[in-house]
């Protein structure tokens, strides 16, 4: 999804370039301009910078996304707690009002900015451009960005993080990856929260929750875990730290990951 | 309920066209806009009748033109129509398959008028 790489060009809309040149007249004598660029381009822009100042940082950046008390904040104090000793970390915490979330975090002694966005529905690039100002990325490795609870609107901007992370509570449904597809469909990885209350819940099941996400051609691993057993928490340790080996890697050959891009996009746009 | 902070950056994006071009108005806007983008179209149509208010665009029109969601099989090869949540083949039934189409937000096209009528 972007305006610089050609990827937006997609066999649907490709034959909107090919015809004719790039300036056509209408039959009115007006001047029809073809543009095709994403229309969040300038948001675009501002979130390729931020993840160039992750990229030459050697800092890993990963957006949490889910409805709101869904759990990404219990989340972020139990990765904190089982991670503290291995990766250097801090949290940018998005929410209407309040600084309860980054008071929680900075409890753990942990950097934490809190964006309060008043009634903006989503973190865009410019906020979290802002808040970066006030972290040492020099100090970190893993930088997480919790995202306003919303189950729409954040997953429709790049805020320049290398990662989706998408929580789906078990007290939600395992039927909200079908109703709400967009934001399921651009996790990395999709955890199953608050898996603790299963044994209560007769109407959730996680092999259902799966069947949906896996409708919407994702890939992605489905991880079942609770914040309040650390038990429950290795998986998810575990592709962290696969995740940061992996961005190290991709950092090293001059590269880096851009999220909401399907992993064979590239190759497909390619193919011309 | 995030159209309008699309809607505007949209308008952004339209204003650097109409100075590149030197227009004295845009007329009309065209978007292209999958089911997948998370966008609704008319609640992007109603923030443009406020968005546009004051801008080289107050007077044009937004089109707005949907994709429908197409994917093909990494397993069976086929390209099949699929839906907002239900993106399997529609051939062979595998999950296994990639978008091709369904997911735009593009500003396709921008129409104006230019300063000067010089244009060929």
């Amino acid at each position: 999804m972007c305006d610089t790489c050609g990827c937006n060009v997609t066999q649907g809309n490709r034959h909107l370039i090919e015809a004719g040149g790039k300036h056509e007249h209408t039959h009115d004598g007006k001047v029809a301009v073809e543009v095709l660029e994403n229309l969040l381009s300038e948001n675009d822009h501002q979130a390729g910078h931020n993840r160039q100042h992750f990229d030459s940082h050697g800092v890993l950046a990963v957006n949490l996304m889910s409805s709101p008390g869904s759990g990404k904040t219990s989340l972020l104090e139990a990765t904190i707690d089982a991670l503290n000793q291995e990766f250097r970390i801090a949290v940018i915490e998005g929410d209407l009002e309040t600084e309860n979330d980054a008071e929680r975090i900075r409890s753990k002694g942990i950097s934490a900015v809190q964006i309060t966005t008043g009634t903006a529905c989503h973190l865009d690039a410019h906020m979290v451009h802002s808040a970066l100002h006030q972290l040492n990325l020099d100090d970190l490795d893993i930088v997480f960005v919790e995202n306003v609870g919303n189950l729409v609107c954040p997953a429709s901007f790049d805020l320049g993080q290398h990662l989706n992370v998408t929580l789906l509570s078990v007290t939600e449904g395992d039927d909200k990856p079908a109703k709400y597809p967009v934001i399921f469909r651009a996790a990395d990885a999709i955890l199953i929260s608050k898996s603790d209350l299963l044994p209560y819940l007769d109407d959730f099941k996680p092999e259902r929750a799966e069947q949906a996400i896996r409708h919407l051609a994702t890939e992605v691993p489905v991880l079942n875990l609770s914040a309040k057993n650390s038990d429950t928490l290795d998986d998810w340790l575990n592709w962290l730290r696969k995740e940061f080996a992996k961005q190290a890697a991709r950092r090293a050959a001059g590269e880096t990951a851009t999220p909401k891009i399907q992993p064979d996009g590239e190759r497909l746009h390619a193919q011309g | 309920m995030h159209e309008l902070a699309v809607c505007q950056a949209m308008l952004e994006q339209v204003a650097g066209i109409a100075s590149r071009e030197q227009a004295s108005e845009v007329t009309r806007i065209i978007v292209r806009i999958g089911p997948l983008s998370g966008i609704v179209p008319e609640l992007l149509e109603q923030a443009f009748t406020i968005a546009r208010a004051g801008t080289i665009a107050q007077q044009a029109e937004l089109i707005t033109e949907s994709t429908g969601i197409r994917v093909r099989c990494s397993q069976c090869g086929a390209e099949t129509e699929a839906g907002i949540n239900r993106m399997i083949c529609g051939k062979c039934g595998d999950y296994r398959t990639q978008l091709l189409s369904g997911d735009e937000l593009l500003l396709a096209s921008v129409e104006l008028n230019r300063r000067e009528q010089s244009v060929k």
